[in-house]
């Protein structure tokens, strides 16, 4: 499993490696969407300090959609989805080796995004590792589900509409738990609400790994 | 293929198909399975549900409007109280935990069977009603007691999203698929819904909590009101769950019906433009008349 993962998250990461779709297209969308931000609360650099965490984590999903999508379609194409399934890899370890790519694009673009919310907003950061802790868990998640979804909805027509409405409410822990943590790491002091987010974060990066460990194999068959 | 008449027609049955009913009758040279039928008793169980869950509600209404007295401090808005509990009740609680049990049993490989799928997007389909429902008598409540529509409250909150992950569920549904392929994928979704809900509930809890705490639910089951009160709010639930029941049941029905007609619609389509040019097709008296007798019970197209 653990080697299958590997296999297929080097094979995505080497087709974005030749065609840089997430580091032309995805990376700057996330940048646009914060200078959109910006343009929508108006130029109070506290305001926007304020909302920096919430801004962030929004501009973080919005990329999700569009990596998943991308993730999705790198199989579409020339019958590679059946390829897959043919060459004996162990459904969980396609599921894993997907998510993976995924969560490896996310963090590049994470720390592209921190660094815009930083240096355009203003934000201070008190305590960088939770931060971190935060990203990593988030983007975990975002990829765990992100790959599930991406998975159900292969095979549909109506994927690029259909994909945003069911995964984004499905994230809205991610959202809520990211953006306390990055509220309680800008504030500093005591990191105990933080923890308690945290751990949120860790129990929905568990819960959905497990499904998608476990349910990736019936899932690809229904696309 | 819609505005052809043999749609119309066959909406208009009424009343085929009890749960899980097999299509009945001898199958016909014409290509069209028969209409699904249906058993007297179940027809009779769900008018009786249906005239229960009527005259409770009327009774919930008249109790609930003339007969109880209006609070000390909330005057009449606390006559909503009737009303806005029991909808969120089987919105949240009933719909959805039907839904997501029905998934899993559909998915479960020895319980797989269509009957569960279409129990779940009936349930689907009625608690997305009765959530709308939720969220708009607690907003009517909610801006003369709170001071504004809508607040992010957690339970609102939580109402909303899952309102949002179902309708998403229904989207899915939408979307021309084998019977089979579309069972899956939705059972799959209402699953992955289902689980995001207590992570959803304890995150927006940690966001904000302003809705009062359960009354009716609380540890013990212990009413906190008392009197005529007590009473119209029970009945109100009881009603409110009747409704409930008999929405799905003729939904469950309309969905055996749908499927019917999404496997015959063609053949259907076909017996109409032959009999256009008069005369019978196999040899068979079938024909627009045949079409017209969808409208009546218990049709066999013969």
């Amino acid at each position: 499993m653990w080697r299958d993962a590997a296999l297929v998250a080097g094979k995505d990461l080497r087709i974005e490696g030749r065609s840089r779709v997430a580091l032309s297209q995805v990376a700057p969308f996330g940048i646009v969407a914060l200078v959109l931000f910006a343009f929508a609360l108006g130029p109070d650099r506290q305001v926007m300090a304020k909302g920096a965490p919430g801004l962030f984590w929004v501009a973080v999903l919005f990329c999700t959609v569009l990596a998943i999508q991308r993730s999705v379609s790198v199989e579409s194409s020339d019958g590679a989805r059946d390829g897959l399934r043919l060459s004996g890899i162990d459904p969980a370890g396609l599921y894993l080796g997907k998510a993976l790519a995924v969560a490896a694009q996310l963090i590049v673009l994470e720390l592209l995004l921190a660094a815009g919310v930083v240096l355009l907003y203003g934000a201070r950061i008190q305590v960088p590792w939770m931060i971190a802790v935060s990203c990593l868990l988030g983007t975990i998640g975002l990829a765990a589900t992100g790959t599930l979804y991406g998975a159900l909805s292969s095979g549909l027509r109506v994927r690029e509409t259909l994909l945003p409405f069911l995964l984004l409410p499905i994230a809205a822990p991610v959202l809520l738990a990211g953006t306390r943590i990055w509220q309680a790491a800008m504030a500093g002091g005591t990191p105990a609400t933080g923890m308690q987010w945290l751990r949120l974060l860790v129990v929905f990066d568990v819960v959905y790994l497990a499904i998608g460990v476990v349910l990736f194999g019936p899932i690809q068959e229904t696309a | 293929m819609t505005d052809d008449p043999s749609t119309t027609a066959v909406t208009d049955v009424s009343g085929p198909a009890p749960m899980a009913h097999p299509p009945a009758g001898p199958v016909t040279n014409t290509g069209v399975s028969p209409v699904p039928a249906r058993s007297p008793r179940s027809k009779l169980v769900e008018r009786s549900i249906g005239t229960i869950a009527l005259v409770g509600t009327v009774a919930t209404v008249w109790l609930g409007i003339w007969v109880t007295p209006p609070d000390r401090i909330q005057g009449d808005l606390v006559r909503l109280v009737y009303i806005h509990p029991g909808v969120a009740w089987v919105a949240l609680y009933l719909a959805f935990g039907l839904a997501a049990v029905s998934s899993l049993l559909y998915l479960w490989p020895r319980t797989r069977s269509l009957f569960w799928d279409r129990l779940a997007a009936a349930a689907v389909e009625v608690g997305v009603v009765f959530s709308a429902c939720t969220l708009v008598s607690g907003s009517i409540w909610g801006k003369p007691t709170w001071g504004v529509w809508w607040a992010w409250d957690a339970r609102l909150t939580l109402t909303a999203v899952l309102l949002v992950l179902f309708l998403g569920y229904l989207a899915l549904r939408q979307i021309p698929a084998e019977p089979e392929v579309r069972a899956r994928r939705s059972a799959f979704v209402a699953l992955f819904a289902a689980i995001d809900v207590p992570l959803v509930h304890f995150s927006v809890n940690w966001w904000n909590t302003l809705h009062q705490g359960a009354t009716v639910l609380n540890p013990g089951l212990k009413l906190k009101i008392h009197g005529s009160m007590a009473l119209t709010l029970l009945l109100g639930f009881v009603a409110l769950t009747l409704v409930f029941v008999w929405m799905l049941l003729v939904r469950y029905r309309i969905g055996v019906l749908e499927d019917w007609l999404a496997a015959n619609e063609l053949d259907l389509a076909l017996i109409e433009r032959q009999s256009e040019g008069g005369g019978p097709v196999d040899g068979g008296p079938v024909g627009m008349g045949a079409i017209d007798e969808l409208s009546t019970d218990r049709v066999v197209v013969a």
